[in-house]
C-alpha cells in the first residue's frame, strides 16, 4: 500500500506543472503547427494538409537565388538585429556583472545596484519604448542640444524611426535579461580562483578570458538565449521604433494575423520557431546548461 | 631548478582601517627551511603570509627576498608560490591544464607547457589522474595537483595557508610527510600557515608563534617546547603547567610532574583522569586553587592509580622549572 503511494507520489507532485505546460505550451504549438497546414482564402479558414503555407512563405525565394527574396531579406534584416543587440547586451551583461560582482566589495551595495537594474520593468516595455520619442525626434532633447551646442545646423534625422532607435529599444529593454544569469554565474566563482590566477601571474584581461568567461558560460548561454527568442519575435519594438516601416519576421506573422490570413501566419510562426531553435541549439553546443540548473 | 632565497620582513605592519592585523614584525628566514607560522584565528599569520605571497599590500616596512625588496611586485614576479586553503583549483580545467595555467600565463609554447606540467605532476604522483577535472578528484589528489600548480614555477619559496586542514586525520598525517618530503627534495624554503601546534612541531625548523600580530616567539620546535618564552607560548603550545610564584610565573612540563600519595611535595586534589592509551592525563587543583595537569606514562600510573577526589602530593625536579617572562 504504502509502496503504491510512493510510486505515484511523484508524479502527483510533478502534475500541476505538467498540465501548465501542456495547456499553455504544448497545445498552442500543436495547433499552431496543425492550422499551418490548413488551407485559406480571402474570407474563410478551411482544415487541410497541403504545404501551399510553406511554399508561398518561401514564394520563388530559391529561384531568384543569388536574389534575396522577401522573406529571406526580412529574415536576414532581422537576424542582423538580433546579432546587433545580441552583442551590445551581451557586452554590457558581461562588464556589469563583472562589476557588480568583483569590483563592488560590499555585499549590501551590490544588491542595491543590482536591484537598481531592475527598475525599468516598473513600467510596461511600450511605455519605455514611446519615452525615447520626445528624447530622440526632430524636435527632440537630443537634436535640440546637438544644435545648440552647433555641433549640427540640421536636425539628425536618422535617431528616431531607424535602425538606430529600434537597436537601442531593444538593447535597453533587454540587457536585463543578460545581466541577471550571468551575474548569478559569476557570483558563484570562488574569489580565491581570481587570486589563484593572479599568483600565477595571470593579468586582469587573462584571468578574465582563461578564468571567469569560462566559469561564467552558463549564464551567457541562458542570458543569450532570453535575448535571441525575445529580439527574433519582436514586433512591438521594431514597429514602434521603425516607424513601421522595417521589416522584422514577427512583424510578417503579425500583419498575416491582423488580415486573417492564420493558416500562413501559423506556417510562418513555425519557421521561425525552426530558425531560433537552430540558432539555440547552436548555442548549446558550446555550453552544457544543464550544469547550471 | 628554483635558486633558494633567504626571506627577511624588515617591521612589516599591516593595518586595515583603524586595526592593525600585523604589528611591525621582524623575521628572518634562512634558504632551505621549513618555516611554519602558529598562532590562533586573528593573530595575523594570514596576513603575514598573504603580503609575503604579494596578495596584500604591505602597510609599512620591507619584504626582502633573495637580494631585493618584493614589496611592489606582483606574485608571479616575486618567485613565490602559493597553495591556497581550498586548493583554488580551476574547476572548467583539468589536472593537467590546471598546473600548466601558470607556464600558460607567461606565454611559454605547448611543448615545454605539456613537458614541465607532465614532470610536475610526476613528480606528485598525479599523472596518471592528468585528464580529470578537479571535481573527479579527492581532496588528497586536489591537493597535490594543486601543490604541483605551485612547484611548476619553480618559486625560490613556496607559501602554503591551511594546506591540512580540510584533510581527514589520517590523511594529514600522510600528506604533512609528503610535505616534508618535498621541503627537503626541492631544498626551497616552505613558509606554512596553520593553528595545529602538533602540525608546527612534526614539520618545521622554524617555528614562529604569533598573537595579536605580533611575534611571541621564534624558534627551533624543541627549543620552543623546552624553554616557551611567555605564559601564551606556553599555554598555546600545551603540555605545560603554569605556576604563579611570589609574583613570577613559572612553568613545568605536564610530563615532569610526578605524582604520590604521601611524602612531601605541593598537596593537590585529583579532578579527573583521562586514559589516552600511552599516558594518563590527571588533572589536578592544589590547595592555593592553580590547575595542574599531570601526564603520566601507563605503566608508572597504574602501579599505583589514582582516583578522582583523592588527595596526593605533587612533586618535580627543580631543574626542571623554567621562568616566563612577564
Amino acid at each position: 500500500m504504502l509502496d503504491e503511494k510512493s510510486r505515484w507520489t511523484p508524479y502527483w507532485q510533478a502534475a500541476p506543472l505538467a498540465i501548465v505546460f501542456l495547456v499553455f505550451f504544448v497545445l498552442p504549438l500543436a495547433i499552431t503547427f496543425m492550422v499551418s497546414f490548413w488551407t485559406y482564402t480571402g474570407y474563410s479558414i478551411e482544415p487541410a494538409l497541403v504545404g501551399d503555407n510553406y511554399a508561398s512563405a518561401f514564394d520563388k525565394c530559391i529561384d531568384s537565388l543569388p536574389d534575396l527574396c522577401t522573406t529571406f531579406r526580412t529574415y536576414l534584416s532581422t537576424l542582423k538585429f538580433c546579432l546587433m543587440v545580441w552583442l551590445i547586451t551581451l557586452v554590457l551583461g558581461f562588464t556589469i556583472a563583472y562589476y557588480l560582482v568583483f569590483e563592488i566589495k560590499s555585499p549590501t551595495t551590490r544588491i542595491v545596484l543590482a536591484l537598481l537594474t531592475t527598475i525599468p520593468f516598473w513600467t510596461s516595455n511600450v511605455i519605455r519604448m514611446i519615452s525615447w520619442i520626445p528624447l530622440l525626434g526632430r524636435n527632440g532633447l537630443v537634436n535640440q542640444a546637438l544644435m545648440g551646442a552647433g555641433i549640427t545646423h540640421e536636425p539628425v534625422d536618422w535617431l528616431l524611426y531607424s535602425s538606430f532607435s529600434v537597436t537601442l529599444s531593444l538593447v535597453h529593454i533587454n540587457t536585463v535579461f543578460m545581466i541577471v544569469p550571468i551575474l548569478n554565474s559569476m557570483s558563484r566563482i570562488d574569489k580565491s580562483l581570481i587570486e589563484a590566477a593572479y599568483d600565477n601571474g595571470a593579468s586582469a584581461w587573462q584571468t578574465i578570458w582563461n578564468v571567469i568567461v569560462p566559469l561564467s558560460k552558463t549564464g551567457i548561454a541562458i542570458g543569450s538565449i532570453f535575448v535571441i527568442t525575445v529580439v527574433m519575435g519582436d514586433f512591438i519594438s521594431i514597429g514602434l521604433m521603425g516607424g513601421q516601416q522595417i521589416a522584422s519576421a514577427g512583424k510578417v506573422i503579425e500583419t498575416q494575423i491582423t488580415a486573417l490570413q492564420f493558416p500562413i501566419a501559423a506556417a510562418n510562426a513555425i519557421v521561425l520557431l525552426a530558425a531560433v531553435l537552430m540558432i539555440i541549439w547552436t548555442l548549446l553546443r558550446f555550453v552544457d546548461i544543464r550544469k547550471e540548473l | 631548478m628554483a635558486r633558494p632565497a633567504d626571506l627577511e620582513l624588515a617591521s612589516v605592519t599591516k593595518r586595515y582601517g583603524e586595526t592593525t592585523a600585523v604589528d611591525s614584525i621582524d623575521l628572518k628566514i634562512k634558504a632551505g627551511t621549513y618555516c611554519c607560522l602558529l598562532g590562533p584565528s586573528g593573530c595575523g599569520k594570514s596576513s603575514t603570509l598573504r603580503m609575503i605571497a604579494g596578495h596584500e599590500s604591505v602597510s609599512d616596512g620591507d619584504i626582502v627576498l633573495g637580494p631585493e625588496v618584493v614589496n611592489d611586485l606582483p606574485p608571479a614576479k616575486r618567485g613565490t608560490a602559493m597553495m591556497f586553503q581550498s586548493y583554488a583549483l580551476f574547476p572548467h580545467l583539468s589536472a593537467r591544464d590546471n598546473v600548466a595555467f601558470p607556464l600558460r600565463m607567461k606565454g611559454s609554447n605547448k611543448v615545454d607547457r605539456s613537458i614541465r606540467a607532465t614532470e610536475a605532476l610526476k613528480m606528485v604522483d598525479m599523472e596518471r589522474y592528468q585528464a580529470r577535472l578537479p571535481s573527479q578528484l579527492s581532496g588528497g589528489q586536489q591537493q597535490r595537483v594543486a601543490l604541483a600548480r605551485a612547484l611548476v614555477t619553480d618559486p625560490q619559496i613556496l607559501l602554503l595557508d591551511e594546506p591540512l586542514s580540510a584533510l581527514d586525520p589520517f590523511l594529514k598525517v600522510r600528506v604533512r610527510a609528503e610535505l616534508k618530503r618535498f621541503q627537503r627534495e626541492l631544498g626551497i624554503s616552505f613558509i606554512h600557515v596553520t593553528h595545529s601546534q602538533e602540525e608546527a612541531m612534526a614539520l618545521a625548523d622554524l617555528v614562529i608563534i604569533m598573537n595579536n600580530g605580533r611575534i611571541e616567539q621564534a624558534g627551533a620546535p624543541r627549543d620552543i617546547f623546552n624553554a616557551p618564552a611567555t605564559e601564551f607560548v606556553a599555554r598555546f603550545i600545551g603540555g605545560h603547567n603554569i605556576i604563579p610564584e611570589d609574583g613570577r610565573k613559572l612553568s613545568i612540563r605536564s610530563d615532569r610532574l610526578q605524582l604520590s600519595s604521601g611524602g612531601h611535595g605541593t598537596p593537590a586534589v585529583v579532578r579527573d583522569v583521562e586514559y589516552q592509551g600511552i599516558a594518563v592525563h590527571v588533572s589536578l587543583a592544589t590547595e592555593t586553587g592553580v590547575e595542574m595537569m599531570a601526564i603520566v606514562p601507563e605503566r608508572i600510573f597504574y602501579s599505583r592509580p589514582f582516583e578522582a577526589g583523592e588527595a596526593v602530593k605533587v612533586h618535580w625536579d627543580p631543574a626542571d622549572i623554567h621562568e616566563l617572562a612577564a
